[in-house]
């Protein structure tokens, strides 16, 4: 296991000098962003941070267990359905049926799958707990047999298809391709008022703090090394006694967690949740956020979800026909040149500066292991 | 008996688009481990280059354009397929989770370029004469378009399969997708096999495209479509298992058929994909296995 | 793999990612500033007036919105030569909606608050409109929506200047039972909002005309594989089919229909997506003596249409074609104008009470606003595909129907 702890000093600075660096992101975030931006970016900006919370759970899943999962969607839009049928439930008020339940079925009531989402306590921690549950399940089946790499990848790709087509499919209970919209009040507050909506980015802000807090310190204790072991080489750990079935199940469903939260904010910051955000195509997006970011540090991870989606409405705003383009380069130049993302890029440059050899980390991870059996390695 | 008979055709019509658009798939992500998103817009390439062929022959000559056009567009997608080897993907043997997301970002450039190339509208791809139609035998319709596709279909995967056991060059590509290094230091250069493998793999999209012209839209997106269902194709069939290949796209192009016959499309296609994962508990190597000497699976 | 690492290429790969990601760095930077200061300059000078157009330029959707853009422009070419509006050049911004509903949300807030727009044309998808609509709500500005939908909505900040229900699928009904006599329908549709709604009309209007539904099938949208629902509705032998696919499935739809050996002799089938734009791409011997239900065709009697299909066609190119979202599109943006001209200033209230009745002379013939729900009276005309590709009309309404969204004047659609 040393040799593992030895990969572990690029993500986890000294004490202070973390603290000191959390300190400022939380001093950007919570005050000097509400003080310079105007309501409508400060809004955007609180969708890009319900983005950076699951781009967290992708960089959990996706850089320290080597999982490339492209079906966040699918857990992103359960989180998002489940608060935004309670939403729906409360701005109809009671006893009346949500309007989306009277302009795309014929409802008498309630419909028994919403009847439980009448009440917050419900509502919220499902939105949490059911994508847990599902990528529980889902995880166990896949991973007990082993099935890793490229086969779970476009497996959990196919998988936020095929929800896609079910939600929509089910147009009288979901609201089909129109999804959920036109959402009027969150626990009190107006999602439609600047002042409120303000509050609201404080909410994923700190939301997005804890986050991040409390998965780095998964990812750097003991059964974050554990996940790392897994990642590099999955049948030594389980030679080692380890069970990497477990291990990567954990790293699974805290990413669905995750990917649920930010689903459940997004809905009262955006106003909308509707199937065309879930399907294979945003979850890709999902992941070239990380990449982009860097998938082996979690807040590089996040940052990449801000950063990349800044870059899409500007870009976009200003040429959009080129984002197209531009995204497709961004993704082939970072995944060719750069695989630690800009979180890589930052460390050469300060490694520049220090004029002295940069750490071996790159190469470190591109050829993790230069003389392992091709079949093995291909296998990845 | 009737719809039974009709649904069976419809199954094997599916399976044998299921089919044309995954066997590309099972040489460059069965055999070299590339996950090429990119799969899918060198289908779009070849169903485009049926459409140029088109207009530049013109209406008079549909049926010449038309079989020009299933070479041509194995040579073009093929090309792109090499270029695409040479630019990124020799970079990153060894890391199939990168490919996968380098070619997407491929893939969305070239459609891009498509769009900005032909028009974000589709474009129109007519039949030729012979296909116009076709045979009703004992309540069943077959229509020649779709028998069409079948014969292309048989063609190729016969082509692949002599080309594979009988040919030095095939038998030098199966040296090197089971053992690597050994066929290295027994002389293949696997650097051209690489190569090679490559160019059949993409050129092959290039032919699937011309295909299904025959009954699908021509637009920037078509290859987004049949992407998924490839990689499906290929995950229940057995990695590089060109007999996996034809058995998956069998099964799923009927049970695609008959659920959705007694269901709805939208049924069918969740469905299948139930089926999938269930069928992966049992078999987790998919239909036919390789057997492989490594200890790693 | 396993190839020797050669140090000059790994330096040289890191002096290129560090300049790469250094540019990143001041891409992203330069764009989040430069956005607020250009767009501050847009309305405060004070001599243009800038006004929307959010359309999807990428994505699935750009097949057939790109149209409707270029003919939103078009108009303001036309309004800008002929002096503009109230003495000033309109401005137009144009956004694109990327076929995602939060950006089309997130873009029509940019509009408003950052540009400005006096007003904004755009959409084309139900759910587009759904996720605009609060926006619009919320800042009291306007949207005009240029598309035929399924009806049961009206914003008091959204115009609606394509069909309602009324307007175009009962009228398509009542060709296929009148004219066609069809006394049996098969209901195929793509799995979306549009279709669900519009066959339960459809199945409420059945009940009452002695009109039996002998099937009802959808398939995701994007699905290009028809031959299971082609096989049932064979089976089904309904008189007619009424179709409701949209976007690339169409052409799936069409090609494989023809494909079994059907044609508008052995079964006809009327759809009401299917426009001429789309027929370029469906490839008209699939689909030639078929009918579509719309209120415009390019081939539409009258010196107006005349013109607009000229002026379209000379500013982008011989080869285009309009129809009816497009020409939905151009009036979208004549109407403002005009009621900005009768109002006197671009102030949200004032236009919308001045298009109260307001009357204009669209190349579909005389449209006017309904000033209580904000749809536009509309002539209902049923097509035949003719095989040089374009729609001749073969049926009806005599005048402009009026736009009914809530079908309150049909007894057997209450409960709907």
């Amino acid at each position: 296991m040393n040799a593992v702890a030895k990969l572990l000093p690029s993500s986890a600075p000294k004490p202070s000098a973390f603290v000191v660096r959390f300190a400022l992101m939380a001093v950007a975030l919570l005050l000097i962003a509400p003080m310079v931006l105007s309501d409508f970016r400060l809004s955007l900006l609180a969708k890009f941070l319900c983005f950076a919370i699951l781009a967290i759970g992708i960089g959990l899943a996706w850089g320290q267990g080597g999982m490339l999962v492209l079906g966040q969607g699918l857990f992103f839009g359960l989180g998002g359905y489940c608060m935004g049928m309670h939403m729906k439930i409360v701005d109809a008020g009671p006893g009346q049926l949500p309007d989306i339940l009277t302009f795309s079925g014929q409802h008498e009531s309630l419909p028994l799958l919403w009847v439980p989402f009448s009440s917050a306590w419900f509502a919220i921690p499902m939105a949490i707990l059911l994508p847990m549950a599902i990528a529980a399940l889902l995880g166990a089946a896949i991973f007990r047999q082993r099935i890793r790499g490229a086969y779970f990848a476009i497996l959990s790709q196919a998988l936020a298809g095929a929800f896609v087509i079910v939600l929509v499919g089910n147009q009288a209970l979901t609201g089909g391709t129109n999804g959920l919209t036109n959402f009027q009040t969150f626990f009190g507050l107006s999602v439609t008022s600047p002042s409120d909506q303000r509050i609201l980015y404080f909410v994923v802000a700190v939301v997005l703090l804890v986050v991040f807090l409390a998965t780095r310190e998964l990812a750097l204790g003991r059964y974050g090394r554990l996940l790392l072991a897994v990642r590099d080489d999955e049948d030594r750990v389980r030679f080692l006694g380890y069970d990497p079935t477990r291990v990567k199940l954990v790293a699974y469903v805290v990413a669905a967690g995750l990917a649920g939260l930010a689903g459940a904010l997004f809905v009262p910051v955006v106003g909308i949740i509707s199937p065309a955000m879930l399907g294979i195509v945003p979850s890709v997006e999902m992941v070239i956020w990380v990449a982009l970011g860097g998938r082996t540090a979690l807040a590089w991870a996040a940052a990449g979800a801000v950063i990349v989606n800044t870059a899409k409405t500007n870009i976009s705003e200003q040429f959009p026909s080129t984002w197209l383009y531009m995204q497709g380069l961004l993704f082939v130049v970072v995944i060719l040149f750069l695989p630690k993302g800009i979180a890589g890029a930052v460390e050469n440059l300060r490694a520049l500066a220090a004029r002295r050899q940069p750490p071996p980390a790159i190469s470190r991870l591109t050829r993790r292991r230069p003389r392992a059996p091709a079949a093995a390695e291909e296998s990845v | 008996m009737e719809v039974i008979l009709n649904q069976l055709f419809v199954g094997l019509s599916i399976a044998s688009i299921l089919l044309l658009v995954a066997l590309g798939l099972t040489f460059t992500f069965g055999q070299m481990n590339v996950i090429n998103m990119a799969h899918g817009e060198f289908i779009m390439a070849g169903a485009y280059t049926t459409y140029v062929l088109q207009t530049a022959l013109g209406t008079g000559f549909l049926t010449l354009s038309f079989g020009l056009a299933l070479p041509a567009a194995f040579l073009i997608a093929g090309t792109l397929g090499l270029i695409l080897e040479f630019l990124v993907i020799r970079r990153l043997y060894g890391r199939p989770l990168d490919t996968l997301l380098v070619t997407w970002g491929v893939g969305l450039m070239l459609q891009q370029l498509a769009r900005d190339l032909f028009g974000a509208q589709n474009v129109n791809v007519s039949a030729p004469s012979f296909l116009d139609g076709g045979l009703t035998v004992a309540g069943v319709s077959l229509s020649y378009s779709r028998m069409f596709i079948i014969g292309v279909v048989l063609f190729v995967v016969v082509a692949i399969a002599l080309y594979m056991q009988r040919t030095p060059a095939g038998r030098r590509m199966r040296a090197v997708m089971q053992n690597r290094p050994l066929a290295s230091v027994s002389g293949v250069r696997t650097r051209v096999v690489d190569r090679t493998t490559f160019f059949i793999g993409s050129g092959l999209a290039g032919v699937a495209g011309v295909g299904i012209t025959l009954l699908g839209p021509v637009g920037p997106t078509l290859g987004l479509a049949y992407l998924i269902d490839a990689f499906l194709v290929v995950i229940v069939g057995g990695l590089g298992q060109l007999r996996g290949a034809i058995l998956a796209a069998l099964a799923l192009g009927m049970a695609n058929s008959f659920i959705e016959y007694n269901t709805s499309a939208s049924i069918a296609k969740a469905g299948v994909f139930l089926l999938i994962v269930l069928f992966l508990q049992w078999r987790p190597q998919g239909m036919v296995v390789q057997q492989r000497r490594g200890l790693a699976s | 793999m396993n190839r020797p690492i050669r140090g000059q290429r790994r330096a040289g790969r890191r002096a290129l990612a560090l300049a790469l990601a250094a540019l990143a760095v001041v891409a992203v930077g330069c764009g989040s500033d430069s956005d607020e200061s250009s767009s501050s300059a847009t309305s405060a000078s004070g001599d243009t007036i800038p006004v929307g157009i959010l359309h999807s330029l990428s994505g699935t959707m750009a097949i057939s919105e790109v149209s409707v853009r270029d003919s939103a422009l078009l108009a303001i070419d036309e309004i800008n030569a002929a002096g503009g509006v109230l003495g000033k050049q309109l401005e137009p911004v144009v956004e694109d909606g990327a076929s995602d509903w939060p950006t089309f949300a997130e873009k029509a807030q940019k509009l408003i608050s950052t540009d400005k727009v006096a007003a904004t044309f755009g959409g084309w998808t139900s759910a587009s409109r759904k996720a605009m609509l609060p926006v619009f709500e919320r800042n009291k500005a306007l949207l005009y929506y240029p598309v035929q939908y399924e009806g049961l909505e009206s914003s008091p900040y959204i115009f609606y200047t394509g069909a309602t229900t009324n307007q175009q699928i009962i009228p398509g009904l009542e060709f296929l039972k009148e004219e066609l006599e069809a006394k049996t329908l098969f209901l195929v549709g793509s799995d979306y909002v549009f279709p669900r709604t519009a066959n339960k009309v459809i199945k409420a209007w059945a009940k009452v005309n002695d009109v039996e539904i002998v099937g009802e099938e959808y398939a995701p949208l994007g699905n290009t594989e028809y031959a299971t629902t082609i096989n049932k509705i064979k089976q089904a032998k309904p008189d007619a089919v009424f179709q409701t696919i949209n976007g690339d499935s169409n052409v799936a739809f069409w090609k494989q229909f023809k494909d079994a050996g059907l044609d508008s002799e052995t079964l006809p089938v009327i759809s009401v997506s299917t426009s001429e734009d789309e027929v370029k791409g469906v490839g008209i011997e699939n689909i030639v003596g078929q009918y579509v239900a719309w209120n415009y065709y390019q081939t539409t009697e009258g010196s107006k249409n005349e013109a607009f299909v000229k002026a379209y066609k000379e500013k982008y190119g011989q080869d285009r074609v309009t129809g009816d979202p497009i020409e939905a599109g151009y009036v979208s943006v004549h109407l403002w104008a005009l009621a900005v001209e009768k109002a006197g200033t671009t102030d949200v209230e004032k236009v919308k009470e001045a298009s109260k009745g307001l009357e204009f002379d669209a190349p579909e013939g005389k449209v006017t606003i309904d000033g209580e729900n904000q749809h536009i009276y509309k002539t209902a005309r049923i097509g035949q595909l003719q095989p040089d590709g374009l729609i001749k009309e073969v049926s009806g309404s005599d005048e402009p129907i009026k736009p009914d969204p809530f079908l309150k004047t049909y007894d057997w659609a209450t409960g709907l």
